[in-house]
């Protein structure tokens, strides 16, 4: 049979904090294109951790020690020769915290694209409303663009992140947690929107429920102590897990 | 310790009043009462102590400020303006221009700003930003000595050290401006430095992560991201240090030769001997006689000196946005 080749490819990976904290231990994962990914388990698990690894945004916690390698596309991502930058455009990454820079809406989903030397202003509008559009954010700040993000609602400032991120048309999103602290409407509003999203892109997602995993996955790994305990898909993982810590966790009768 | 058992003080006493409200600890209501009142009289006490200092602090700025008036406004009644701001300060044939006196507090400050400032800030944004861990910890306490030295001993290592050195150069003498400006900028340094950091780190992590994950290199992040956010603070930083270089006098006195004439404009001004007002204080406060003239002069230049440093408050305050505007601002 043969198999296609995956979008991101995680292999023998460790990670181990510059305070000894042991943040993943031997983490084989394979990703494919267009897939929605999730990646949940217990608070301290490492969930973001390896998400942060994936756009090597680890490079800045000091002392931090790794091992094992991430294939995107083929080609390994801690190689001296990848332009970390340009990694950063292509695999982008939002916050658990939405946390929108200084400035306007507008400065904020332009910010990547000015970064990475774009200055024509079509251009720049026409991802603007684009990316808004797809993070479900179009029609409550169409009209007020140029205003401070500060003055956003959490909710918003979280699909803001989202769009600023799809702003610059990257191959593949990491999301932690982008639901946190959004009320159910908004919750299902960026669930939606994630379906669209996943056409064009390959997500993975650190969820913020189970049950949250359940509804979007189309794949999911279960994580506990640095470790993946199972992968499958969702209908395997969800309904009829093989391990017995995971049919803990899913069901809740987890500790 | 058992919670029943804990020392009635009133610092906890809120934290009592909350736990009895909620907790299971059963305390007697005759107790409560107690340690309310207990608490309302030493929080009464407290805040009048606060309010006295507060209270204090406007009474001697006052009085500082009418001393000021009374005893160097004659000088602004008695001399006729032009020639207060004439070029020319010969106290013994009663000539009081305090044009050369600016000029020179002007450049002195100048030559200082223009060295501190951009040395304090990429010291600062390298040791907040760039340096790893261990350079910093190196760093860190040598700029801490570099604050406790005392200014006179900086002036006077410029005057044996430095001064030589810019003689060598071609100036007329060592003792100018510039050795003056070069002393003040390295005793406004860890001001600089420390404010500037410590705005830096006020920052939060998740700007930093947001524009990197962004893309964004870190000269980018550092630029676009990190000092707008830390403006407020670093324009703090700026102007305690510019305000440490105006008022420092000793030193100053020991390195810029102290000759009151007015350079001529441009560059070289900064290779001329010139005296700041500071150091005309100083040097000729000792020797005049209590009401004379020359006396009120002297004063007059100590409010003068008032009105521009706090011209220069002010001006700081505007720019860091104004009193109840201060939030994270800047823009991308
Ligand atoms: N910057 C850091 N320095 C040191 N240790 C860290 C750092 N960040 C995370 N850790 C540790 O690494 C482990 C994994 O943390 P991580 O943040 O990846 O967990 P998580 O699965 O994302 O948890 P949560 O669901 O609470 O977000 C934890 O033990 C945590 O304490
Ligand atoms: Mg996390």
């Amino acid at each position: 049979m043969s198999n296609p080749k995956p979008k991101l490819s995680i292999q023998n990976l460790f990670f181990t904090y510059g305070d000894e904290t042991e943040a993943l231990r031997n983490i084989n994962l394979d990703i494919m294109e267009n897939e929605l990914f999730i990646l949940f388990g217990p608070s301290r698990s490492g969930k973001s951790t390896l998400l942060r690894l994936m756009n090597r945004l680890s490079d800045l916690s000091e002392g931090g020690q790794r091992q094992g390698k991430i294939l995107f596309n083929g080609s390994g991502i801690f190689s001296r020769k990848v332009d970390v930058i340009n990694l950063r455009r292509r695999i982008s990454m939002v916050f658990a915290i939405p946390t929108p820079l200084p400035g306007t809406i507008y400065d904020n989903l332009t910010y990547g694209l000015k970064m990475a030397g774009m200055r024509d202003k079509a251009t720049l509008d026409e991802r603007v409303a684009r990316s808004l559009q797809q993070a479900a954010l179009w029609d409550e700040v169409k009209d007020r663009l140029h205003t401070s993000a500060f003055a956003l609602s959490g909710g918003q400032k979280q699909r803001l992140c989202l769009a600023r991120s799809l702003a610059l048309e990257p191959e593949v999103i990491l999301l932690d947690n982008p639901t946190s602290g959004l009320d159910p409407i908004s919750t299902t509003i960026v669930e939606q929107s994630l379906h669209e999203l996943k056409q064009q892109y390959t997500i993975i997602m650190v969820p913020h429920s189970v049950q949250q995993a359940a509804r979007v996955a189309d794949k999911a790994a279960f994580l506990l102590d640095g470790q993946v305990i199972e992968v499958g898909r969702q209908k395997d993982l969800f309904v009829n897990p093989k391990d017995q810590r995971t049919e803990d966790y899913v069901t809740g009768r987890f500790g | 310790m058992n919670e029943h058992n804990r020392p009635h003080t009133s610092t906890e006493g809120t934290s009592m009043k909350t736990r009895e409200a909620s907790g299971p600890s059963k305390m007697t209501a005759r107790s409560l009462w107690e340690n309310l009142k207990d608490q309302s009289a030493s929080e009464l006490i407290i805040e009048n102590l606060i309010r006295l200092s507060g209270i204090s602090v406007i009474v001697v700025v006052t009085l500082i400020f009418f001393f000021l008036l009374r005893e160097g406004s004659a000088a602004f009644l008695d001399i006729p303006l032009r020639q207060l701001f004439g070029s020319r300060w010969y106290p013994i044939e009663g000539l009081f221009g305090l044009w050369p006196l600016m000029v020179g507090s002007f450049w002195v400050t100048i030559g200082a700003v223009v060295i501190a400032v951009p040395l304090g800030l990429t010291t600062a944004i390298y040791l907040g930003e760039i340096a790893p861990l261990w350079q910093r910890e190196i760093l860190k306490p040598f700029i801490e000595v570099l604050a406790g030295i005392p200014s006179i001993v900086l002036g006077f290592l410029g005057w044996v050290a430095l001064a030589p050195i810019i003689q060598n150069l071609g100036a007329p003498s060592g003792l100018t401006a510039f050795t003056g400006s070069f002393i003040l900028a390295y005793m406004s340094l860890p001001t600089i430095i420390s404010i500037t950091e410590d705005a830096l780190y006020a920052v939060p992590k998740e700007y930093r992560d947001g524009s990197l994950a962004l893309g964004a290199t870190q000269w980018q992040t550092i630029w676009r991201v990190v000092l707008p956010a830390a403006r407020s603070g670093i324009v703090m930083a700026i102007m305690l240090g510019i305000g440490r270089a105006i008022g420092e006098t000793m030193a100053v006195m020991l390195v810029t030769g102290n000759a009151a004439n007015i350079p001529e404009f441009g560059f070289g001004a900064l290779f001329q001997p010139i005296r700041t007002m500071t150091a005309t204080i100083a040097a000729e406060m000792g020797e005049v006689a209590q009401g004379s003239l020359h006396y009120n002069v002297l004063f007059g230049i100590g409010i003068v000196l008032f009105v521009v440093t706090s011209g220069i408050n002010l001006l700081a305050t505007r720019l860091v946005g104004g009193r109840g505007k201060r939030r994270p601002g800047g823009r991308l």
